[in-house]
């Protein structure tokens, strides 16, 4: 690759890099902490290039002779993958597919905050799996709870409302599962994202995969809602 | 459908109205590249209907995901490489560092606690160092205890494990301690002509701006290239082998501190996640914990495929299995005399 096609690479993955930092479209890899980075390092890249091609024009002016006594890298044309992957492809956040590969990734929590406010009260998967499945649902003090996440079914079928917990990228992230029971639409797409409105219910299932506790939950209604803009849950994200 | 998405580079697809390239019977670059992205952008769609699959989709995401973390700190890691190429003078670290490289190893390991970012960023930086003249063993014990020790990193093992701080004493000394024994080593038994001589010298240019950013560019496209590889290594890892087999590997003592060995050379993880990740590892030994900290830093997919790239594939190749027996080694007695 000559220093012009190195210019014009350099410049299109600064580019990429400050898209996706600058909307949402980051968040389906990496943490939130990050955008600020990428920013950054897009700039700095755009600024590579623009100096490379500016250099390149200069000398060619000057008409010495070209100076390229050394091979350039083949293999930056590998770059070039992840370039076209998130301009034509940008893949989806991870879904179901991880989820059921992996255990459930829930710990002990060191302690339970107060309840949010509101009727349902709005919990995240991890919250209210945490509250369930360590803490007997007692700091739940019997209210219906709304949660929002995907959903996956593993091969007997059963329903799963999930979310990813992340830490750093997509290569790190961990299901949170909670199991479904209820009332449930007909039709179950995997996949799908559903606020779950509900009830605790103290049964409990172990996680096929690392035997982790998947708690139950008493499901009353169930809505589609769009992916919302972080698919992650960053909670433990220091 | 399989379409393949790109053009191999320097196959001959001149169309017949094109001018020839510039160097006459050869592709040039820019043709190349234009043709590549025009051909990708049209058969977009059965491209995307080739990676519809599950597995192709978690491939995919995973590969962009490793990619689009470790640029930053590549970046990072070539800025500061450029600079210490450019503008530090040689007899700066001839200064800095004691004449006897066997205290030069200790000296540049601890220096390692500076360089606040993962692994990504390391490796231009000691490959830089060498250039500079810096002992190799020297550079080397800096290369794989910057990502480890760094405050950043250990403050977040001090977060992913509350109320432990002897894992987070454990990573340090251990890290620490496997890197002085590797430069030690390489003191002892590493010949230089393992190192692949550097491609760049001196880099070119009039003036000290054009070399910096003659630099920041080879250095990208070379380290960006070869992180791509190991990203793709990583994520193929990542979305084929089955989670379960960790579980059965927890119960035996021996096996599970291989198999964590191993998990950190596949996961790729950057150094400043990986301590979340090991903490939910729930089912294993704290010595085994430990020694996934120890060893992903120091070595894995990404890692070989970047040093390979800056220092030379026959350098890797023994460096690598040197690094993971060590890192397991010391992980181990840490453990066995901390945890």
């Amino acid at each position: 690759m000559n220093r012009q096609a190195q210019a014009a690479v350099l410049f299109l993955l600064g580019a990429v890099l400050l898209h996706a930092g600058a909307t949402d479209l980051a968040l389906r890899y990496v943490k939130a902490g990050l955008r600020p980075m990428l920013l950054v390092s897009g700039a700095v890249l755009i600024a590579t290039a623009l100096a490379t091609a500016w250099y390149e024009r200069r000398r060619g002016r000057q008409g010495g002779p070209k100076g390229h006594t050394h091979p350039e890298p083949r293999i930056a044309w590998l770059l070039l993958l992840p370039l076209l992957a998130l301009i034509l492809i940008a893949p989806p956040a991870l879904g179901s597919y991880s989820a059921l590969r992996s255990g459930t990734a829930l710990q002990k929590p060191y302690g339970y905050g107060s309840l949010p406010v509101g009727d349902p009260v709005p919990l995240s998967v991890v919250d209210y799996a945490s509250r369930a499945a360590y803490g007997h649902g007692r700091s739940l003090h019997g209210r219906p709870v709304r949660v929002t996440g995907f959903l996956a079914l593993d091969h007997s079928g059963a329903p799963y409302l999930v979310r990813m917990a992340l830490n750093c990228c997509a290569a790190d992230a961990q299901p949170v599962k909670i199991a479904l029971t209820g009332k449930l639409p007909p039709v179950l797409r995997p996949d799908a994202w559903l606020e779950v409105t509900g009830r605790y219910t103290p049964r409990l299932a172990r996680d096929p995969v690392n035997d982790g506790p998947v708690p139950y939950l008493e499901v009353t209604s169930v809505r589609p809602v769009p992916v919302p803009s972080d698919p992650y849950d960053e909670t433990w994200n220091n | 459908m399989a379409i393949t998405e790109d053009a191999p580079p320097g196959a001959d697809l001149r169309p017949p109205g094109q001018p020839p390239g510039r160097a006459g019977r050869r592709l040039s670059s820019p043709l190349v590249l234009t043709l590549t992205l025009l051909l990708a952008v049209l058969a977009q769609s059965p491209i995307r209907g080739f990676l519809g699959a599950p597995a192709m989709q978690t491939w995919m995401t995973v590969f962009v995901a490793v990619t689009v973390q470790a640029l930053p700190f590549l970046v990072l890691g070539v800025l500061l490489s450029a600079a210490i190429a450019v503008f530090v003078p040689a007899s700066f670290f001839a200064r800095a560092l004691p004449r006897r490289p066997a205290l030069a190893v200790p000296v540049a390991g601890v220096a390692g606690a500076v360089l606040p970012g993962c692994e990504c960023a390391s490796v231009p930086v000691a490959g830089a160092l060498v250039r500079r003249g810096v002992p190799p063993a020297a550079a080397l014990a800096f290369l794989l205890s910057a990502p480890a020790i760094n405050p950043i990193v250990l403050t977040a093992t001090a977060v992913a494990f509350p109320g432990h701080p002897e894992m987070v004493l454990g990573r340090f000394l251990a890290s620490l301690l496997v890197a002085c024994a590797m430069g030690w080593l390489w003191q002892r038994l590493g010949r230089t002509d393992w190192l692949r001589p550097p491609a760049h010298g001196a880099h070119e240019g009039a003036t000290k701006g054009e070399a910096f950013w003659d630099s920041v560019r080879h250095d990208v496209m070379h380290a960006g290239g070869f992180l791509v590889l190991g990203a793709t290594a990583a994520a193929t890892l990542k979305a084929l082998v089955p989670a379960g087999w960790l579980g059965t590997a927890a119960g035996i003592p021996v096996v599970s501190v291989l198999a964590l060995a191993v998990l950190a050379v596949v996961l790729s993880i950057c150094s400043e996640a990986d301590a979340f990740v090991a903490a939910s590892l729930t089912q294993f030994s704290p010595t085994a914990k430990l020694v996934f900290l120890v060893v992903g830093p120091m070595i894995d997919l990404k890692l070989f495929a970047m040093q390979a790239g800056t220092f030379g594939r026959g350098f890797a190749l023994r460096f690598a299995p040197a690094t993971l027996a060590l890192a397991v080694t010391g992980a181990v007695l840490t453990g066995a005399v901390l945890l």
